[in-house]
């Protein structure tokens, strides 16, 4: 089902404060990089999946006549779904090219309105007027539960972002590049009790875009296809009132599942992970959720700096969310630094990364994508 | 944001107007499912978890507990700051966001688990919200 290749990636020259360039513009320069990467032009491109934008509008914006498209917007983790939709589009035969493309102005908002936060009318009636006022308020909750069942405590949390700086300070593209500590994290400003400054994602403007073909092409198009090996989709509430446990992220559970049930492989064969990072308890929730480790151990696993430069697992290589960048929905930058590390050109580039691993997180825990990926072709 | 904005409040649709008001008069109005015996939140015409359109509108005790929190310092409308934003359990099971109120936003004084009692208040345009307490 899965025999998809990625055979062009890139992102757009520049991301952080690109407050010169319309949303609609880092869609397309991203979208035109990654076909050049490719060796192909928008005359091959057949389909088309974006998010937030409207797909038939970028796709006329692009010059693009597509038979396809998949709008698919379910926040952060859409690039992972698209991928898995993608696949199965052009398994089917409804498409042969596919155009996976993204751009947001999510800083300096260029081109575009404000972000709608409000999700649904049910947020609007039954959540909205007890002061939540979009992640800070939402996607934290699950934080105070967690760490209460569990006990973990705030100097654990506060790792995440020091391990994840130590990554970006190899990456020159990176927002954040200087290194802090625990006392550091701790001490920047309290957003959210439980949740610090620090502990919150880089607000940014970037775009990333990814073609995708069918593998019998790949091997014409790119000398490094990257082959998706299995992926997962997965949704639950949309009000995080409503998540049945919040110390625990069954959307996250189900997507990976689904994702290494298709792929063939578990844990163990993953040597690479891009866990999504609007916050820092998101990567441990998903790295329990996906079975890397157990029930209230992951913040213990990052803190033993496992995943940090020189560990036995690396995570968020470019110094991810927190760091890196993210510019509302972050899932793109979360496969391409996945592409990289398969392709061996990361900024961070690590030895030995056969298969990898990109989670998305969609909504305040409403949707969940995955995408395991590898620099062979699946046997 | 203007400077004259004010919190935001429901608009109630015909599907919730029972709901809202019902927090009104002082009462907590739920729907439980009788096929299959579950409580359901938010209201809508059928059951979530197994599709009957079999609900009755039933009233909850009151008695809840503190899910979980955050103490937020974003500004918002007739919010002091900070504030606590609360997920409350209540015991028939459905959990609602609120705010938690007449305590200090401090992590010192608010548990996970701690029992909660419903406050109501009545905020503009007659609309009346539901916040939690601790229990006294
Ligand atoms: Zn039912």
């Amino acid at each position: 089902m899965t025999e998809l290749a990625i055979v062009g990636a890139a992102e757009t020259r520049r991301i952080g404060i690109v407050d010169d360039m319309s949303e609609l513009e880092l869609i397309s320069e991203a979208a035109r990089d990654a076909l050049a990467d490719a060796g192909l032009t928008l005359a091959d491109v057949d389909g088309l999946a974006t998010s937030y934008e409207r797909p038939n509008l970028v796709a006329n914006y692009l010059g693009l006549k597509p038979s396809w498209l998949d709008g698919t917007d379910i926040g952060g983790c859409s690039t992972m779904v698209h991928l898995r939709h993608a696949a199965a589009a052009i398994a089917a035969g409804q498409c042969k090219t596919v155009l996976i493309a993204h751009g947001e102005s999510g800083r300096s908002g260029i081109g575009r309105e404000a972000v709608d936060m409000q999700f649904t009318d049910l947020h609007r009636q039954f959540e909205l007027p007890y002061g939540t006022v979009g992640p800070t308020t939402a996607l934290t909750l699950p934080l105070t539960r967690y760490m209460a069942q569990y006990g973990m405590k705030a100097e654990t949390l506060a790792m995440v972002p020091v391990v994840q700086r130590e990554w970006a300070a190899k990456t020159p593209r990176a927002m954040l590049r200087d290194p802090i500590t625990v006392d550091d994290v701790l001490a920047s400003k309290m957003i959210a009790w439980p949740v610090h400054l620090f502990e919150c994602c880089v607000v940014t403007d970037g775009g990333g875009a990814l073609v995708v073909t069918a593998a019998e092409r790949a091997a014409d198009l790119s000398e490094t296809p990257v082959w998706l090996w299995g992926s997962g989709e997965a949704y639950g509430e949309a009000l995080i009132s409503q998540m049945p446990d919040m110390a625990f992220a069954d959307v996250f559970a189900q997507s990976g599942a689904m994702a290494f049930k298709e792929a063939g492989v578990g844990p163990d064969d993953i040597d690479h992970l891009m866990l999504y990072d609007a916050f820092a308890h998101i990567p441990i929730f998903a790295l329990e959720a996906l079975g890397f480790a157990k029930r209230g151990e992951g913040g213990d696993l990052i803190a033993s700096r496992a995943t940090a430069p020189g560990g036995r697992l690396p995570v968020n290589t470019t110094g991810g969310g927190l760091s890196y960048t993210h510019t509302g929905r972050y899932g793109m930058y979360a496969v391409q630094e996945s592409v990289r590390q398969l392709r061996g050109t990361a900024a961070a580039q690590c030895d030995n990364i056969d298969v990898s691993l990109a989670h998305g997180l969609g909504g305040m825990f409403a949707a969940a994508g995955t995408s395991i990926l590898s620099k062979h072709r699946k046997r | 944001m203007s400077t004259n904005a004010t919190r935001p409040v429901p608009r109630p649709t015909p599907e919730t107007a029972h709901y809202w008001k019902g927090i009104a008069e002082r009462k907590i109005l739920l729907q439980h499912c009788t096929p299959c015996d579950k409580t359901c939140f938010p209201p809508r015409s059928f059951c979530p978890h197994c599709g009957s359109d079999a609900v009755e509108v039933v009233e909850a005790s009151g008695k809840a507990t503190l899910y979980s929190f955050v103490i937020s310092r974003a500004r918002v409308p007739e919010f002091e700051r900070p504030y606590c934003v609360g997920i409350a359990e209540l015991e028939e099971g459905p959990r609602l966001m609120t705010q938690i109120v007449d305590s200090p936003a401090d992590p010192e004084q608010l548990l996970v688990d701690m029992a909660l009692e419903p406050v109501f208040f009545d905020a503009a345009d007659g609309v009346t919200l539901l916040h939690f307490r601790p229990k006294r």
